[in-house]
């Protein structure tokens, strides 16, 4: 009902329904017919289809290597893929082949997905509408839904079919449309400030962000190394567990991440009931600019769980308020730093100058980065100015462990799991989005996904029901650090619950995407 | 509620970047003089390019000012979530490399084995010397 799911299409793998090229065949060719949404910068068409030649010879020995064998996944292109162009959306790493895998790529490589290509993002992961990168923005598969469209019908403001398509968030939008359209049963996403959760919540998917420390960083291109993690958008929270299972773990080329030992895999339960958990609702969260029927959502869920027995507590998060300007002055310092190591000497971009290093560095850096990157250098700059450097830098540190404390209290205080918004409302077109500056929407968007950047803990968008103009609305579990799987537990039972409709893409529909929304696989696709 | 942010008083006449003296903000906190910008532009080796992107660097900064209103005493800036552990170290031996050629690939100018950079020690030129704003 919700589209097939990874779990479902493995076992049709590991049965011999279908093969692993077949599969790779429909995913190619729903990626080609999904080319408007422009969620894809680079298709890996032949190495996907190696792959899969791959898988197909270990199934046939009866040697599949795990749940991800012959599954096609796509990947962010801010993870860095061996002898694939990765360009982070930008000019600066425009043509740059890294000469190796990021950990969580090969991760996946070694259980045997396939990967069908990078998908596109904000440039450099910075924004919240996957608008801002070279090569474009990306279109939520959403608006062209039967959904949406028939909603929008009965409104007669409604214009040309397409000039009014949304936006699907950001920055790890690609992945989110890879995904939300079919063409991949995970992809990865990154989340420094909300990147995976936003896109998830606006185009009707799962998406987790995970401990930080518990997935490798390695050859994730860092924008905030205290608070990036790669991130995992499914279409439902099983998969994720799967996918999460593979990459979970510590990597010694990353030294943050954590060497405790870790329940693997990551087999989900069942909740039976959830009468043992204590459900929180903190307080500050509910702001005016929160769109009625979001939180209209947020109180039905928190009565589901009162009324199935759990207990549902409001808590106080006090520095809730101050947690995005603290976000805006680390994020933009350490962003400085990461991004002085772009000067055109060794990969990238490299400008025509050669009269001195510094001007060649200079006009590299502007030719290479686009506005938003400059100013979010220019500001970390001034904060990290000697003369600035206690009053805004140090100060945002301190603000941020009193932000984290805050979540430290609330579970203290009995509480198992948070249940938030994961954003302000549905996903706004495109035309009405780039209205204000991107350091604007970023500000507001963010709003209830960044602090739980700025504390470690991991996080998950679900998608919970549809607005009344028939788009996906989520909502967000927060847990206690390093309990990802109880997270994920819970966030499973109350998938069940709510029963998300899948999208339905009638315009896309032939014998492809039927035949992967069906859960019958095996009677459709030998029907071909 | 954004355009509460426009700094008061804060915007830049018109003419030349020498014009970008800002009036004292009235907390007496950040100004953005034409000496903070040049400063800024040489460390962070990227230039505004534009007035829109000056104002946008104020309008930063004054929301940035709202954290002042955080009582932080007593508090420890924190650096890492993971503060309370010990940082994993690998034993101290060569387990890969050897790959000068795969590195050398995706530089732009190299010769033989080293990457080609242009003379140093020469410092961009001051910002009278420049022409005002060439991409605004």
């Amino acid at each position: 009902q919700s589209g097939s799911s990874l779990r479902i299409v493995s076992a049709a793998l590991k049965q011999g329904q279908i093969t692993p090229t077949e599969l790779c065949q429909k995913c190619l060719s729903l990626i080609k017919k999904t080319k408007f949404l422009n969620a894809y910068i680079t298709v890996s068409e032949e190495v996907a289809l190696k792959q899969a030649e791959e898988s197909e010879k270990r199934y046939k020995n009866g040697q599949s290597l795990g749940d991800l064998d012959g599954i096609p996944v796509a990947v962010k292109d801010n993870f860095s893929t061996s002898g694939i162009e990765t360009t982070c959306a930008s000019n600066m790493l425009k043509g740059y082949i890294p000469p190796y895998n990021a950990t969580v790529v090969q991760k996946l490589l070694d259980q045997g997905a396939l990967l069908m290509g990078k998908t596109n993002l904000d440039e450099f992961a910075m924004g919240s509408g996957s608008t801002d990168g070279v090569f474009g923005p990306v279109k939520n598969p959403w608006s062209y839904s039967k959904q949406y469209r028939e909603k929008r019908k009965q409104n007669p403001h409604s214009k040309n079919e397409d000039s009014d398509w949304l936006i699907t968030g950001g920055s790890s939008g690609g992945s989110a449309a890879a995904v939300s359209a079919f063409t991949c049963y995970a992809a990865l996403g990154s989340d420094t400030g909300g990147s995976t959760r936003n896109p998830a919540a606006h185009c009707g998917l799962v998406g987790f962000k995970p401990s930080y420390g518990l997935v490798s960083r390695h050859g994730l291109i860092p924008l905030v190394n205290s608070m990036d993690v790669p991130g995992i958008l499914t279409r439902c929270v099983d998969d994720a567990a799967i996918v999460l299972g593979a990459l979970a773990g510590p990597d010694p080329k990353d030294s943050t991440t954590v060497h405790d030992p870790i329940n693997k895999p990551f087999m989900l339960p069942s909740l039976a009931d959830v009468s043992k958990l204590c459900i929180g609702i903190p307080k500050e969260y509910l702001v005016p600019e929160l769109s009625s029927e979001v939180q209209s959502l947020w109180s039905k869920a928190a009565d589901l769980f009162e009324s199935e027995g759990a207990k549902v507590l409001e808590v106080s998060l006090p520095h809730t308020s101050y947690s995005i300007v603290c976000y805006h002055v680390l994020c933009t310092s350490e962003v400085a730093s990461n991004m002085a190591r772009f000067d055109g000497l060794q990969y990238g971009h490299r400008c025509d100058i050669d009269v001195s290093t510094e001007a060649m560095y200079a006009a590299t850096r502007r030719e290479g980065f686009n506005d938003v990157v400059r100013g979010r250098i220019l500001s970390g700059n001034f904060f990290l100015l000697k003369e600035n450097y206690e009053n805004y830098f140090v100060k945002a540190q301190k603000v941020r462990r009193l932000i984290a404390n805050d979540f430290v209290n609330a579970f203290n205080s009995g509480v198992d799991v948070l249940l938030t918004p994961t954003t302000l409302s549905e996903a706004v077109p495109y035309l009405e989005f780039i209205k204000e500056d991107n350091r604007t929407r970023s500000a507001q968007d963010d709003i209830f996904t960044q602090a739980v950047n700025m504390a470690g803990l991991p996080a998950v968008s679900i998608p919970v029901a549809l607005s009344n103009q028939g788009l996906p609305i989520g909502l967000q579990f927060i847990g206690r650090a390093f309990c990802d799987q109880q997270l994920l537990t819970v966030a499973k039972w109350f998938e069940k619950q709510v029963q998300f409709p899948g999208i339905q893409l009638q315009e896309l529909t032939d014998d492809c995407s039927a035949v992967l929304e069906n859960e019958k696989l095996a009677s459709v696709s030998l029907k071909q | 509620m954004w355009s509460r942010l426009v700094s008061l008083g804060l915007r830049a006449p018109v003419g030349g970047r020498q014009g970008f003296t800002s009036k004292v903000d009235p907390q007496g906190s950040s100004r953005i003089t034409a000496q903070v910008i040049e400063h800024l532009e040489r460390l962070a080796l990227v230039d505004f390019g534009s007035r829109e992107a000056v104002a946008r660097l104020e309008k930063a900064i004054a929301f940035a000012d709202r954290l002042r209103a955080v009582d932080t005493d007593g508090v420890e800036p924190m650096e890492s979530v993971l503060e309370d552990r010990c940082l994993y170290l690998r034993s101290d031996n060569v387990v890969e490399g050897n790959c000068a050629d795969e590195l050398l690939q995706n530089s732009h100018r190299v010769v033989e084995e080293y990457f080609v950079a242009p003379p140093g020690n020469i410092s961009l030129p001051k910002l009278d010397e420049q022409e005002p704003f060439p991409h605004s």
